[in-house]
């Protein structure tokens, strides 16, 4: 076992694993290991792959690396082969024997099995030609394919711990938060607060302090900072390492979500061996630096990313949040002063210092620089984590790189931010996104969760659906915030089944107003965001809930009934085979029929009709 | 104190031993608890109050609070159903509503023979695989009502 005592052994070392890694003799097959992808089986992959290599004779030849997320989640499980980066996308089982043969030992690419440009039609070959990873700058996540999150020695040939190796020993505390500053590194968690304010309040005060990672990834659709703690730990820890060495802090803590279980085990995997090679613990490297850095599991509670809210769970109290007249960088964490940031901040800090503050910030807009991880999910061709430059407009990452709405299906609308959000509708998908560009439209960046909603969502339920995860998850403390949703629940709910009245559009923007402006954290400032961003682009579904009594989407189940249409109907049957209920009946090859009685708007018969033939009525 | 038969006690100890009975630990030892018997048997508390030297109300406050501890017993098999956004516009409600008609129970109830226990949680991370439950550990993706009730059957019969 290594323990670096210095700088220089550390450097030696890194060069060792990079000449071996770059060693002609040995390939790397990569395996993407994230949680879409374990889904579909990819440690079964790995197993077959191993046997029919041993077949061949070639066991020895390349290495499988289990990796983290390599964001494409769409067209999992992914495998790439090195060297040539061949690109395998949605592997099966199946497909193995081929992959072995063609690839691993005929160096060829099997054809069939290669992604499949949908514009071109075309077979692309390496991973970076394909479109999606194409029109991305994946600064920070792309790293996640040649690490396996369980090895250090991973982390350290493409170059990890060499920004801490940096801020060590050539820079001194305050150049480093003058980097930060200089980079503008915004909070990635969704307030996009100057990361460097923070540290340099908390650096100011004296006493212990500690610093905190936020990876209570809360927002329903975002997972950018999942595949971040469980492709690439180190990144964090790394990044963690050089904000406590800035600010003066020996104590560290990240608050992961227990959702999570594979980010836990990676994380804290990632800190034992970090322990094991000097690079957490005493005398960091030699440098008489001591940092030490534990994990706390959250239970479930969304407004535990509240910053305050945050560190009451970690003093193992019910996460309140408390009005913010003393900051954390002053009194947090046990009164003492704390800086807080999320996963994604974290994972920026060593390409900083590595590369510098103004390489980082010839990335982005005027005041949003570097890139930025989306979640991009729900009704789009190809869901998965997208890292841009800031600035990239909505219409480049949901249709370019997105690859835009299956099935032939309208877009409708882009929620972003989480429940903190808004919906942007379709006349904004040229807006750069950043953090000032999406507030001037109601909504926020946020974390970056990206949700895509076609013509079959109601706008009036993904309000309704917001405000109901925000009723369960507020805590309850402020009236405005407590009593204001409950309202809001009540009047959505009401407009949902058909008992809207006239006023409620009116009286749910002034509620939302007075949340705005009342509530004591971000969560209840934030929560009337869906609904009024809603009411705002999309005021004529609500007016048809309320009025015309109609779900336009066909979503809210009283509002909208199933029809088939007899022109387009050609009585291929299929709908009244699946039909749960058997309400559809007819005869083969005649327009069929749906018994309103008994149908239950379960919505197998609209999804399944090649023809289009059941209509929304 | 009435000591439950049913707790090993000594286990209790070593989930508290492991984080040095330190109360800013509490709401991890109690979600080991909860992962052990999955549910936090009421006669624990007591006795976590008194080694964590902790008042019971904090106990309450802090299990009644975080979602993922429950003080009721729960089913052999838990069914976390994701309502994420994602899994959300994807039909979630849809899978919600096929195990609610199979197994005649609602979200957070238990059926009568103990073996199931419906629940929803607010995104797994796993949205390329949306609609998606789990059952205990295991992640079941690309869901509709079909495949859902299959998977169930699949445990009921393991079950049997």
């Amino acid at each position: 076992m290594v323990k670096f005592e210095n700088k220089e052994a550390l450097e030696s070392y890194i060069q060792e694993l990079q000449a071996t890694a770059q060693s002609p003799d040995k390939g790397l097959i990569s395996l993407c290991s994230g949680p879409g992808c374990i889904i579909h089986n990819s440690d079964k992959i790995r197993d077959t792959l191993t046997e029919e290599m041993g077949k061949h004779g070639i066991a020895d030849k390349y290495e499988i690396r289990l990796t983290g997320c390599h964001g494409y989640c769409e067209q999992g499980p992914i495998m790439v082969i090195d060297p040539g980066g061949i690109f395998y996308p949605k592997v099966e089982l199946e497909n193995i024997p081929e992959i072995v043969e063609k690839t691993l030992v005929n160096n060829e690419p099997a054809e069939k099995l290669l992604f499949k440009n949908p514009a071109t039609k075309k077979r692309v070959v390496r991973e970076e030609d394909v479109p999606f990873y194409k029109l991305q700058t994946r600064s920070i996540f792309g790293k996640n394919r040649l690490i396996d999150p369980n090895s250090i020695d991973n982390y350290l040939a493409v170059g990890g711990y060499q920004s801490l190796a940096k801020a060590l020993f050539e820079m001194k505390p305050k150049e480093i938060i003058a980097e930060i500053k200089n980079a503008n590194l915004r909070g990635r968690g969704g307030g996009g607060f100057p990361a460097a304010i923070k540290w340099d309040s908390c650096s100011r005060h004296k006493g212990p302090k500690y610093v905190i990672c936020n990876a209570d990834e809360g927002d329903p659709g975002a997972y950018m900072d999942r595949g971040l703690l469980e492709g690439n730990p180190h990144l964090i820890i790394e990044g963690m390492l050089i904000g406590a060495f800035a600010m003066g802090s020996h104590d560290g803590y990240v608050y992961v979500r227990h959702e999570y279980p594979l980010a836990v085990a990676n994380l804290a995997k990632a800190i034992d061996h970090a322990k094991q090679y000097g690079l957490l613990g005493e005398n960091i490297l030699g440098s008489g630096f001591d940092f030490d850095l534990h994990i706390s599991k959250g239970g479930g509670a969304f407004v535990c990313g509240e910053s305050t809210a945050l560190m009451a769970s970690l003093e193992g109290k019910p996460g309140r949040p408390r009005a913010k007249y003393i900051h954390t960088s002053e009194k947090g964490f046990r009164d003492s002063p704390s800086n807080l940031n999320n996963v994604e901040t974290w994972a920026n800090v060593p390409l900083i210092i590595d590369k510098g503050a103004q390489w980082y910030a010839s990335m982005g807009t005027e005041y949003s620089k570097g890139t930025k991880i989306f979640s991009l999910v729900g009704k789009v061709v190809n869901t998965g984590l997208v890292e841009v430059p800031m600035g990239t407009t909505l219409r480049e990452i949901i249709f370019d790189i997105g690859g835009g709405i299956p099935k032939k299906k309208q877009f409708k609308a882009v929620q972003t931010g989480g429940p903190s959000g808004g919906c942007i509708p379709e006349q904004f998908l040229d807006t750069p996104v950043d953090f000032d560009e999406l507030t001037k439209l109601g909504s926020i960046m946020g974390s970056g969760g990206m949700i895509v909603m076609d013509q079959d969502t109601c706008m009036v339920d993904v309000a309704r659906y917001f405000i109901e995860f925000l009723v369960d998850e507020s805590c309850g403390q402020c009236n405005p915030c407590r009593e204001g949703l409950k309202q809001m629940m009540a009047v959505l709910s009401r407009i949902c089944e058909g008992n809207g009245k006239k006023g409620d559009i009116e009286l749910l923007e002034e509620l939302g107003t007075m949340m705005q402006k009342f509530s004591l954290c971000g969560l209840g400032t934030s929560a009337p965001n869906p609904v009024l961003t809603t009411i705002l682009y999309f005021r004529d579904e609500y007016e048809a809930h309320i009025y015309d009594k109609k779900c336009p989407a066909g979503v809210c189940k009283p509002l909208f009934y199933y029809e088939i249409d007899e022109e387009a109907c050609n009585g291929c049957t299929l709908c009244a085979k699946k039909c749960p209920q058997e309400a559809i009946s007819g005869e083969k090859k005649e327009p069929h029929e749906i018994d309103q009685e008994n149908c239950i708007k379960c919505g197998i018969c609209y999804d399944i009709c090649k023809f289009d033939a059941i209509a929304i009525r | 104190m009435a000591y439950n038969n049913d707790i090993d006690w000594e286990k209790l100890d070593d989930i508290i031993d492991e984080y040095n009975s330190d109360k800013e630990s509490l709401l991890m030892i109690l979600q080991d608890i909860n992962e052990l018997y999955n549910y936090v048997p009421p006669e624990t508390i007591p006795v976590l109050a008194q080694k964590l030297n902790v008042p019971k109300s904090m106990i309450y406050s802090v299990a009644t609070f975080y979602k993922t501890i429950s003080l009721e017993p729960r089913g052999k098999y838990i069914i976390n159903v994701c309502t994420g956004t994602a899994c959300h516009v994807r039909g979630a409600e849809k899978i919600i509503d096929a195990v609610h008609d199979n197994l005649q129970i609602d979200t957070g109830q238990t059926t009568q023979d103990s073996l199931f226990t419906l629940e929803t949680v607010r995104c797994l991370g796993c949205c390329a695989a949306g609609p998606v439950f789990t059952v205990n550990k295991n992640m079941h993706g690309g869901l509709d009502r079909s495949s859902a009730l299959n998977i169930i059957d699949d445990y009921k019969k393991n079950a049997s």
